[in-house]
């Protein structure tokens, strides 16, 4: 069996990945994309926890789920918001979403 | 563990409350809507308070219930008042500001947030505790940028979900692998795996502090806070700085003395030098804005950092105060963001100038801004006082008091700049304008919630014995559900 470790590790990678695309990126799908590998890291984690400890609790398998469904709301607010700002705006560049400013 | 809808009453109620909402909004005639909408949100949760007070109140005993995933106690029972108070006067509030005052959707919303937060005041599991902190934020995202007409509204939704999107996802991975190391979901069980600080647990909190350093916009997590509060609507942002700051206080509260209370003295430093940093920055920041919603919402990262103060402090005393200084920070903010709903709907204008002569404008408008800015500013004999009196004595206590220094260092700073916009309201006049004759148009439901919280700061202010003993109870039922060590 591949060790614990190893997910973690993927997991740790992908979270790291999906950071620095949401500090790295100013186009605002490739921030929300940043964003659901970092929840994807958390749900391999969570999974792997699970798999590799106490299996008879299901904590980590119903936490995965609801991360799903969570993950799915915020996409698609994220986007409605992204479309409402193109509609007026014409740019969904975050650095040009700069009307406020200290 | 068992089936206890006492546990989950407001809750109940509120869900109850918004479908009843949705039903009824059909049906009614569009010139109506704004007055029905607004005055069967803000009488609901009313009601829903009432009830809360008269059977809704915890025993002594903290119970778990509804297995595991929520704590019925005082703490979790004094932040849901706070809560459904909040969004009552902030559905008054809605009911002046043109776009979203007839539209049910927004009112359904605010009650959608408003029971996230009080899931998230009695989430004792990383599940629940983590559905309830997205189940308050993503109605608030929304309710940020409803106005979709307004460029500024929809950018300051944007902003708040990107930061909060990121932010949501950092906290989830520290729970994952909160859950990782302890193998279990609630916060008691955890306590036992956490009963020693090692390496492993200060990351762990790091995670988790930047995921709720951004609901309590802690620098350096409160980059979206000004931008947000200047866009969106003026009471939501008045909402969201009030409430859903409370909720964030109410989780990282119990979240860290229950689950991490072994590993204190590691997030009482990181915390002690985020509170440190957000007071300085929020004040000396709000020291240079021209526009008063900005100038609030800076106000409202230092204050942030005057209540953490509390939780520092780690004590019951600590708790108690954070409490009571949410209570009149609640009152506070809301009566000021109130006043500036009503300026900016006569007069168009957020700008501080917008604010000259005010006092001739509405004098009692102008009183009530004075007494939140006092207030705000902590002067007794408003609420405010007393909360930043206890907040202090408790660290005082604790033996922080190099960070009670900085603290009354930056109340002082933060005295200069809510008077500087006093000195606009009553010294100031509008050129060549009578401006008695152009008073600030007020309507009744905003008259009374206005009236409701200018009582209210003075209330807490002078007679704080019953919200002292509630604050009080709080933090002792927090520590009585503590493991002996």
């Amino acid at each position: 069996m591949v060790p614990l470790s190893w997910y973690i590790f993927l997991s740790a990678a992908l979270f790291s990945i999906g950071l620095y695309g949401v500090l790295a990126r100013k186009n605002a799908i490739a921030i929300l994309l940043g964003v659901e590998l970092m929840l994807n890291a958390a749900n391999i984690n969570l999974v792997s926890f699970w798999r590799y400890g106490n299996n008879a609790l299901m904590g980590g398998q119903v936490f995965a789920i609801i991360v799903f469904a969570v993950a799915a709301a915020e996409v698609a607010v994220g986007l409605a918001l992204i479309l409402s700002i193109y509609r007026s705006r014409n740019t969904i560049v975050a650095d040009e979403l700069d009307l406020m400013k200290w | 563990m068992s089936v206890n809808f006492l546990a989950i009453l407001p809750e109940a109620l509120m869900l109850l409350l918004g479908i009843l909402i949705l039903i009824l909004d059909p049906l009614w005639k569009d010139e109506k809507r704004r007055l029905n909408l607004g005055w069967l949100t803000a009488g609901g949760l009313a009601a829903i308070l009432v009830a809360s007070i008269l059977i809704g109140r915890p025993g002594a005993q903290s119970v778990l219930a509804w297995g595991g995933m929520v704590r019925f106690d005082m703490l979790a029972y004094a932040f849901k008042l706070f809560f459904i108070f909040a969004a009552a006067i902030t559905a008054l509030f809605m009911m002046d500001v043109d776009g979203i005052s007839r539209r049910a959707e927004s009112y359904v919303l605010l009650l959608a947030a408003t029971i996230g937060m009080s899931l998230m005041a009695s989430a004792s599991d990383l599940v629940m505790l983590y559905l309830a902190i997205e189940t308050t934020s993503i109605p608030l995202y929304v309710l940020a940028g409803f106005l979709l007409d307004d460029k500024k509204s929809t950018e300051a939704g944007f902003k708040y979900l990107l930061f909060g999107a990121m932010t949501s996802a950092i906290l989830l991975y520290g729970l994952s692998l909160v859950y990782g190391f302890g193998g279990m979901t609630g916060f008691d069980d955890l306590a036992k795996q956490f009963a020693s600080a090692t390496p492993f647990s200060m990351g762990v909190l790091v995670l988790l502090i930047v995921g709720l350093g951004f609901k309590l916009s802690l620098a350096p997590f409160h980059f979206w806070a000004p931008d947000t509060y200047e866009g969106a609507p003026t009471p939501v942002a008045g909402f969201l700085s009030t409430a859903s700051k409370a909720a964030g206080f109410a989780v990282l509260a119990r979240l860290f003395i229950t689950t991490f209370g072994s590993s204190a003295e590691q997030w009482q430093m990181i915390l002690a030098i985020l509170a440190v940093v957000t007071m300085t920055l929020g004040n000396l920041v709000a020291l240079a804005q021209k526009n008063i919603k900005r100038l609030l919402a800076y106000s409202s990262i230092s204050h942030a950092g005057y209540a953490l103060m509390g939780v520092i402090a780690a004590s019951t005393l600590g708790i108690t105060s954070s409490v009571f200084y949410m209570l009149a920070y609640i009152l506070t903010n809301l009566a000021a963001f109130g006043i500036i709903v009503a300026v900016g709907k006569t007069l168009g204008s957020d700008d501080i100038r917008a604010y000259d002569g005010l006092s001739r404008r509405s004098p009692y408008l102008a009183l009530a801004m004075l007494i939140a800015f006092l207030s705000l500013s902590g002067m007794p004999p408003f609420g405010g006082f007393v909360a930043k009196f206890l907040v202090f004595f408790a660290a005082i206590q604790a033996g922080w008091t190099w960070l009670v220094v900085v603290g009354i260092i930056n109340s002082i700073i933060g005295v200069y700049y809510y008077l500087t916009v006093m000195k606009y309201v009553y010294l100031y006049r509008t050129e060549g304008e009578d401006e008695a004759a152009h008073p600030i148009l007020t309507t009744r439901p905003y008259l009374i919630a206005i009236s409701v919280l200018t009582i209210g700061v003075v209330l807490v202010g002078t007679f704080f014995a019953p919200w002292f003993g509630l604050s009080t109870d709080a933090a002792a039922s927090l520590f009585a559900g503590l493991m002996p060590k």
